[in-house]
């Protein structure tokens, strides 16, 4: 495989980390939490998708509508249920009430689809593209994880900056309190962040199981850590920076693994976060907050 | 009746007592003081009125209806605007943002574009700053923008939380003589001060907050002149 071959793959993973590190940074930057479950819902997004396709036969498109669907909602009651109470409580305890979430949910799909992965069948059908008479071939997963990472960011930007619901986001973001003082209601504000970013999560889920056609109940653990890593990253609570973080965890991963060695290569990933936090530890996009008493 | 009555309002922080039953009323049309020194309760008493904190016990009723179980976020729409104790702007958002964002309840654009031309005449220096992002200005400006911001809920009653803390003495007189232009443009005034010689000679009325406990009341005019409140908030 040439340099290119491998570069293309990088931006193919590092698109699938930026939609996954989307939902962490939108929750962490309104919610101001770590959603460590946040991986487990793209398993579960896959798993609903590949219920739909395998067992029922729906269409691939509906499939994915279904499985955002369900995932939205389940973002939303995981919100209610296990991080609403502890909206007063110390970060430590919301951290761990995660690490149950997502421990509850991985355990929920051993239990319900068995611990066999079971084989994905890729939901996108668009053509590959060929490049330099057959020298460079795009897999059509890869189209459809650039193009699909790009108009999230863009959508989610524009959403944001632009809209009603946005703007309180931002607000929330900064200063629950005083959002609560100009009229927003903040728990809507956050069930709705749950609700888009668990959504996000789905699509990540069709696009990283189309992807590597492996689904077992532990698939999203890792690309969760990993795009949690990208969030960082990138600046968390950042959309462009997420956007960034994701592509060049991807790339680093992926040039590491061909070039330096396939089991350093999370290693890699690891150090080049800790040598990047060491130099601006806000991350490469990240805001400066300053404390002002 | 009063436009708000507040009867034996008791709010704890956890085993602390914050306030032991205070009861207080403001008219229509009144600028009202409420003087203590640093952990009275004053802005305790402003928190719970805004609903950012709960009551144990009491009541406050604001043109006839209950606060102490409204949800914060609704009180603002019963037209009541709160600029908190350290001004607590969106820093990160411009000027123009934070300002739409004090309309957040309202949807006349035409009222609302009418009531940005009113705040960016009375604070030129928050028109000249529009698209600045607000941690940027100085403390003076934040706290116009902070005013600025509850004004556009366009408010029956701005309840302010020491609007002139950290402030030079210029910027001091000019944010109390936005207090007096705001209730003479009719705006009902609840004001926690430090700086109890400057909140008496705006106020109509006052009262002097103690440790959880209001210990007196009465014209401004009458209590600038008490000795006890000479001798205790203004320096004599």
């Amino acid at each position: 495989m040439g340099f290119l071959d491998n570069l293309i793959n990088g931006i193919s993973l590092g698109s699938i980390y930026a939609v996954i590190a989307l939902g962490y940074t939108l929750v962490y930057g309104i919610a101001k939490m770590l959603n460590f479950a946040h991986g487990d819902v793209i398993m579960v997004g896959g798993y609903v998708i590949f219920t739909m396709m395998t067992t029922l036969h729906v269409n691939p498109y509906l499939s994915i509508l279904i499985s955002m669907a369900a995932c939205t909602l389940l973002g939303i009651t995981i919100e209610k249920i296990a991080y609403k109470p502890l909206r007063q409580a110390t970060s430590l305890s919301v951290l761990i009430t995660a690490i149950g979430v997502s421990y509850f949910l991985q355990n929920m799909a051993l239990l319900i689809f068995g611990e066999k992965p079971v084989t994905f069948t890729s939901v996108i059908n668009l053509p590959k593209i060929t490049l330099f008479d057959g020298q460079i071939i795009i897999k059509s997963e890869t189209t459809a994880a650039i193009i699909v990472s790009v108009l999230i960011v863009v959508g989610l930007s524009l959403f944001v900056n632009k809209t009603r619901s946005g703007r309180a986001m931002l607000a929330v973001s900064e200063d629950k309190d005083a959002a609560q003082l100009m009229g927003i209601n903040v728990n809507r504000t956050i069930s709705l962040t749950f609700a888009i970013g668990s959504g996000l999560a789905a699509v990540a889920g069709a696009l990283l199981c189309s992807t590597y056609p492996v689904l077992s109940n532990t698939t999203g653990a890792m690309p969760g850590i990993k795009a949690f890593v990208a969030a960082v990253f990138g600046g968390i609570g950042s959309i462009p920076g997420a956007m960034i973080g994701g592509l060049l965890i991807g790339i680093i991963e992926i040039l590491g693994r061909a070039y330096i060695s396939p089991q350093l290569a999370d290693a890699i990933v690891f150090a080049v976060l800790i040598i990047v936090l060491m130099v601006k530890p806000t991350g490469i996009l990240g805001k400066k907050v300053s404390e002002k008493v | 009746m009063a436009m708000l009555e507040v009867k034996d309002l008791c709010v704890n922080y956890g085993m602390i007592k914050a306030l032991k039953g205070i009861s207080f009323d403001v008219n229509e049309g009144e600028v009202i003081a409420l003087i203590g020194a640093n952990g009275a309760g004053k802005t305790t008493t402003l928190h719970t009125l805004t609903g950012i904190l709960h009551a144990k016990s009491g009541s406050i009723v604001f043109e006839g209806m209950e606060l102490t179980k409204t949800p914060a976020h609704n009180i603002v729409k019963l037209g009541i605007a709160h600029v908190p104790e350290g001004r607590r702007i969106f820093q990160q958002l411009t000027v123009l943002d934070n300002l739409k964002l004090g309309a957040f309840i309202r949807n006349d654009k035409d009222g609302i574009a009418e009531d940005m031309e009113k705040i960016y005449k009375r604070f030129p220096r928050l028109a000249e700053r529009k698209s600045q992002i607000a941690g940027t200005l100085s403390g003076g400006e934040q706290q116009m923008l902070a005013m600025g911001r509850a004004l556009m809920s366009r408010p029956k009653m701005i309840v302010m939380d020491e609007p002139s803390m950290g402030l030079s003495p210029i910027m001091v007189s000019e944010i109390f003589n936005i207090i007096t232009s705001i209730r003479e443009d009719g705006t009902t005034v609840l004001l926690v001060e430090q700086n109890a010689k400057k909140a008496l000679s705006i106020a109509d009325r006052a009262y002097v907050l103690e440790t959880g406990k209001i210990t007196l009341s009465g014209m401004a005019s009458d209590l600038i002149n008490d000795e006890k409140v000479r001798k205790a908030y203004l320096g004599e």
